[in-house]
């Protein structure tokens, strides 16, 4: 048993936390979430009549289509009819960033599981029977699977993209010490428990509702249009909540639309379009996998002086949304620290595999692993702990990142020091020593992993959203977005704005679907953004309604307006409780033909970026944490469990600690399953063999880390936050990071000839190879 | 026909039997609130809960399953529960209760699965702690809590339930609001249809469906199917003497519960918990796992180390007798006839001289299959081996019998060097192929270890990991 001082403040904090989880708000969906009540998209009642698709795909990676005989599959009794790219009257070509992907393959296929043709039957029973009835024989060409590869072979999905800053290439001749290595990371099934789909309904004069399980409904209606040649507005796109998403369903979900809404087309008829699992894990794309190099330079007081790092990002097959995840690896290339001299380069390599895309951190997490593990070499090299490292170049206020934005509001000495005082780090680490010394068939591992995550998404034109706010004239309200909901509790955080605003009880308030009629031209659901966005406007829209109805309170009572305030349901003057009542006052302001409707529009400010010299000021601010990870191994088995992580995070001023804290551990989780168990495996010719929750694993009950503690840092919050609450969707899945780094800590106790790798994941297979390795 | 009650209503179907359960639930009778995440019983978002009546007709026992490998037929005669069948009026059950006020839903897909596991626990006979909460919801994958929420709901329900040990009554269940109050007829109701016909045909035999509706459902769900799981002469656990008879239809959750058997086999749940989910061991019988002839079968392993006999009946009652270990002939095809059936397997029990150990390695340790799993069984009398059995899974074409290694070790005195010397013939009987699962190269040195660790973990006292490898 240790004491110490700090312990109690420990015990203070956690206290405090645990009063504040109590009161604090529950996700508005919990009651029909446990019940089995809430809806999504295969929930949906259909309509009588609907048809139901499966997506016949490519069997091989690459190769020119010779021949494809749908004849018998489409004399299958119950068989509607069979769409190839022949039936689509508008563009074959979807792609939100590059317009590079075909929506079905014409003569030649990309990957494997790359959608050649939709079977349309009157089940998907059916269906699936007749699409093992299509022959197809293909020519095969080369396949590349690897990002190396495809860059030798100049095989690009466009231009690669560098960050300067400072003069790297100088400053490395001045450092005492430079090294240099290789990283790996794999990438990561999302594995939303809701696989991808979509219902598409027809309307009248040809129009088409779509439901979809999509982050991105604009996505889905405009692409629908310019596949069918459709104007946006007779698409109407429909999102009542997903179950789960991640990014997954950002670029994705699209093209499942597309195809049930082309079938709806031109059959007149409800189509309904769910993939089964082993589709969905086939036909989709995951998180990016990253060949990276560095090269780091450092004093001999252990201050980085210059990092270079060489980023082949997978692409796979097309564009997808790699080059905007490409963008994020390099700015959060230094991760939390100041590097005054830094060159980034990132490569988006096109290759056979299905489209990697949008997951939790968007190329951060790649980004961010490749320099903890040039600092891990260093200081194996220098035979000092990589914590010293690490701490000796956090970011300081006003230091500059590579892309230019002055670091203002730094928290990443607080959260730093914050974990080591508050977690006691000096006892942590002697346990761990002590533990390593009495142990010889188990041994622990310690890592620390400090973040930096920057909040906006990095193309600055997508920075905006819009809100539409309806009081109805019995004095409830209804509220719509463009934020999606997937769990993340942003419906939760929008009725609390509007109920706080207005002073009324949270069941006044209710949060419509997200719906392209209602809120149009939206940017998705994504970013870590969401609440923000769609946050300050509903807070705009709300606000302005509340002025309003301050006016006519204002005339009704004969006060002046700046003593009229809105609290609980009431209409208080100087404080003071009036008559006058919520209901009673939108009674009025309906008979004085006040608009109860308000629709706000808000665009993030001050963020701008210049791609021409890679420098601006493109996010709204940074959110900071570090965490402390403890690792146990068996050295027989080469298993692990997690014993500790222990995390001091940057929330701002959170306005939902319950969601807040959700999104922290399951963002958490989520790194540690990237960085150990979580891994994709396709073979040579390109073929997905985790294709199974069979052979890819997630974390389960077990697997998590025995004890999480998530604690606040005290701060201000940031005002471009919503109510100073900062953005928690993406930083915490970094804290994850740590897990390989304290594994790999635990190994080289047990052997002291086990050479350092950066090879993510780190599954039980890699640590017993390295735990008996020469 | 199959007849049951589903939540509060009484299904007569003539649907086919081989259809999945989940299917008849979501599509047949929109309860939507069961969720398809799989179709591999991997992820538990359609967990239902299946009551059986008890022998003497007073009571039914509720078991969890994922309904998406549960073939229709098998609901015969039983309770199906859904999360729907779980509801209150107008208030949340206390398993609902303690997701709700511990966040532990987010996008709430996979929270209907939870919710129903977590009643079944409530239902169940387990003494009402958190851990075996826990328990109850291994089968459950969720994507977005990173699960510590539900841990604390887990918690909180243990409490409501005043950590009770095992047993808590009906009407104790429905007034703390764990269940509602339609459950107690259902013993009555049952009863009046366990007299009629079992849903019998001459189809595809099914046992418990966990694998053969995962590799090729869609031979099955349009058809009729022969569910073993539900035929009397197949199920159950027998002790005559030194010898133990399990029917092949027995469920991995039988042996789990069977006291006289764990007493045998002091480390079996711990065993066992590494074998599947709790939904999984609810389902799953030997017999399915044996005939199925994955190399890398868990329950195959560790009835090949008991050196078990297996005997199959035919379609006219005949029956054969045959060694587990001679059961296989190559990959995945073993010694059963089309017209044949696995009926029980049958083992020696361990006496005091005995020592059993069971090991498995994956990428994750539960709810998971392995990269190499082996078993050892041991007599040992005056410091000498009398008998022993090794087997091992994930090296060989089929579920390994390591019948060298086995033989080497019959009258040695185990020390380090017997040990060691005994891996190396060991590792001339295996042949490891990589595939998604590992390497060779790892395959061959996880079996190693696991060979070691059978000894570090059996003999505690005598063995450590470094009298066996460098560097420790």
């Amino acid at each position: 048993m240790h004491k110490n001082k700090s312990h109690n403040a420990l015990d203070i904090l956690k206290s405090d936390v645990q009063t504040s989880l109590r009161s604090s708000v529950k996700n508005i969906d919990s009651f029909t979430h446990v019940r089995g009540e809430s809806l999504y998209v295969d929930d949906v009642n259909v309509r009588q009549g609907t048809f139901y698709g499966v997506v016949f795909d490519a069997t091989i990676a690459h190769g020119k289509i010779k021949n494809v005989d749908y004849s018998k599959a489409a004399q299958l009794e119950g068989v509607i009819k069979i769409f190839t790219h022949k039936d689509i009257p508008g563009a074959n070509e979807i792609g939100g960033i590059i317009a590079d992907e075909p929506l079905f393959a014409i003569d030649e296929v990309h990957f494997s599981g790359m959608p050649i043709a939709l079977i349309v039957a009157e089940s998907e029973f059916i269906a699936r029977q007749a699409r093992r009835l299509i022959n197809i024989e293909f020519e095969e060409l080369p396949v590349i699977t690897m990002a190396k590869d495809a860059k030798e072979k100049n095989s690009l999905i466009n231009k690669p993209r560098t960050f300067k800053l400072g003069e790297p290439e100088d400053v490395f001749k001045q450092c005492d010490y430079v090294f240099e290595g290789e990283t790996f990371s794999n990438g990561q099934e999302h594995l939303y428990i809701e696989a991808q789909g979509a219902y598409a309904e027809p309307l009248e004069n040809g129009n088409i509702k779509i439901t979809s399980s999509t982050q991105g409904p604009t996505a889905v209606q405009a692409t629908t249009a310019r596949v069918l040649g459709f104007p946006m507005h007779k698409i109407e796109v429909d999102v009542t909540r997903l179950g789960g998403g991640f990014g997954g369903k950002e670029d994705q979900a699209t093209p499942w639309a597309v195809m049930a809404a082309l079938a709806t087309f031109h059959l007149k008829q409800s189509v309904k379009l769910v993939l089964n699992r082993h589709d969905d894990l086939r036909m989709t794309g995951k998180r990016h996998p990253y060949e990276s190099s560095y090269k780091i330079g450092l004093s001999k007081d252990l201050k980085i002086l210059a990092y270079e790092a060489e980023f082949l990002q997978n692409a796979g097959a097309s564009a997808d949304l790699s080059p905007a995840v490409a963008e994020r690896t390099l700015f959060h290339a230094t991760n939390s620290y100041f590097v005054p001299n830094v060159k980034a380069t990132v490569y988006s390599c096109k290759t056979h595999l299905p489209p990697n895309t949008a997951f939790r951190g968007f190329g951060g997490p790649q980004g961010m692993f490749v320099i903890e593990s040039a600092i891990a070499h260093a200081a194996k090299e220098l035979g000092v702990s990589p914590i010293k490292i690490q701490e000796a170049n956090l970011l300081n206020e006003n230091d500059e990142f590579l892309y230019g934005q002055i670091a203002t509001q730094v928290e990443a000495k607080n959260s730093w020091n914050s974990a080591k005082t508050i977690f006691d780090l000096k006892s942590l680490e002697n346990e761990v020593e002590d533990f390593n010394k009495n142990n010889k068939a188990f041994k622990k591992g310690l890592a620390l992993m400090p973040i930096t995550f920057g909040i906006s998404f990095t193309n600055t034109q997508m920075n905006h959203a819009r809100a539409l706010v309806h009081i109805y004239l019995d004095g409830s309200v209804g509220i719509s977005t463009a934020a999606v909901e997937m769990g993340q509790g942003v419906n939760t955080k929008m009725l609390q704005i509007a109920a706080q605003v207005f002073s009324i009880d949270k069941s006044k308030v209710k949060i419509e679907s997200t719906n392209t009629t209602r809120v149009a031209n939206t940017s998705p659901s994504a970013a870590s953004s969401t609440a923000d966005l769609n946050g300050k406007a509903t807070l705009k829209a709300c606000n302005n309604l509340l002025e309003r109805l301050k006016e006519v309170a204002s005339i009704e009572l004969k006060v002046p307006v700046d003593q009229i305030e809105l609290k609980d349901e009431c209409v208080y003057v100087n404080s003071k409780k009036s008559e006058l009542t919520w209901n009673k006052l939108i009674f009025h302001a309906m008979a004085k033909r006040v608009a109860l409707t308000e629709n706000a529009h808000y665009a993030t400010p001050e963020i701008h970026f210049d791609k021409t010299k890679e420098k601006g000021h493109p996010f709204a601010y940074h959110v900071y944490g570090t965490s402390i990870t403890i690792v146990t191994v068996d050295c027989t088995r080469g298993t692990y469990v997690f014993d500790d992580v222990k995390i001091i995070h940057d929330y701002g001023k959170s306005m939902s600690e319950g969601i807040d804290l959700g999104q922290c551990e399951g963002g958490l989780v989520q790194g540690i399953g990237w960085m150990t168990m979580e891994e994709i495996a396709y073979n040579k010719d390109g073929r997905l063999l985790s294709n199974a929750l069979s052979t890819y694993k997630v974390p389960d009950i077990f697997s998590v880390p025995k004890n999480i503690e998530i604690l606040p840092l005290e701060t201000k919050g940031n005002d471009m936050a919503i109510l100073k609450s900062k953005a928690v969707g993406e930083p915490p899945l970094m804290y994850g990071i740590g897990t390989y780094f304290a594994i790999q800590n635990a190994i080289r106790a047990f052997n002291p000839n086990y050479t350092l790798k950066f090879h993510a994941p780190m599954t039980p297979e890699k640590v017993l190879m390295g735990l008996y390795e020469n | 026909m199959i007849e049951f009650i589903l939540n509060n209503k009484t299904i007569k179907t003539s649907l086919p039997s081989g259809m999945t359960l989940l299917d008849f639930v979501r599509y047949e009778q929109r309860l939507t609130g069961t969720k398809i995440g799989c179709r591999e019983g991997d992820c538990g978002a359609c967990t239902n809960l299946v009551g059986s009546l008890n022998e003497d007709g007073t009571a039914v026992s509720y078991q969890s399953i994922t309904s998406c490998i549960s073939p229709l037929g098998n609901a015969h005669g039983k309770h199906i529960v859904t999360v729907e069948g779980t509801n209150l009026e107008n208030k949340l059950t206390a398993a609902q209760n303690a997701m709700k006020d511990n966040y532990a839903t987010q996008c709430g897909f996979c929270t209907p699965g939870f919710v129903v596991s977590l009643t079944g626990f409530a239902l169940s006979n387990t003494k009402k702690t958190t851990d075996n909460a826990l328990d109850a919801i291994s089968g459950n994958i969720c994507r977005c809590t990173g699960y510590k929420s539900i841990e604390r709901a887990a918690y909180q329900l243990c409490e409501k339930l005043e950590h009770s040990d095992s047993n808590i009554s009906m009407d104790t269940l429905i007034e703390k609001e764990v269940i509602p109050s339609y459950f107690k007829d259902i013993p009555n109701r049952l009863k009046a249809i366990q007299s009629t016909q079992q849903p019998n045909s001459n189809k595809k035999a099914v046992y418990g469906g966990t694998d053969i509706y995962v590799q090729k459902a869609d031979s099955l769900i349009d058809g009729e199917v022969f569910t073993v799981g539900l035929n009397p002469d197949l199920k159950g656990i027998k002790i005559e003497g030194d010898k133990c008879t399990l029917g092949a239809g027995t469920t991995v959750t039988d042996l789990w519960n069977h006291t006289e058997l764990n007493r045998f086999f002091p480390n079996l749940r711990k065993h066992l918990k590494l074998v599947s989910s709790e939904q999984i061991r609810n389902m799953a019988s030997f017999g399915g796992n044996f005939v199925n002839a994955s190399p890398i079968g868990d329950m195959t392993i560790f009835f090949l180390a008991l050196n078990s006999d297996i005997t199959i009946q035919n379609k006219d009652g005949n029956e054969r007798t045959i060694a587990l270990k001679d059961f296989y002939k190559s990959y995945k095809t073993f010694d059963l006839k089309e017209d044949e059936l696995l009926k029980t397997i049958s083992f020696k029990l361990p006496t005091k001289y005995s020592k059993f150990n069971f090991e498995k390695v994956c990428k994750r340790t539960h709810l998971d299959i392995a990269s190499v799993n082996s078993a050892i069984h041991l007599k040992i009398e005056n410091d000498t081996v009398s008998e022993a059995h090794v087997s091992m899974g994930g090296v060989f074409e089929i579920p390994k019998y390591l019948h060298k290694t086995s033989d080497y070790l019959k009258g040695k005195t185990i020390n380090p060097d017997v040990i060691i010397k005994a891996n190396n013939i060991l590792q001339t009987e295996i042949s490891p192929i990589s595939d998604v699962r590992g390497t060779s190269d790892y395959k061959r040195l996880l079996g190693r270890q696991l060979f070691f660790a059978h000894f570090t973990q059996l003999f505690p006292e005598q063995f450590q990991l470094n009298d066996f490898v460098a560097h420790a």
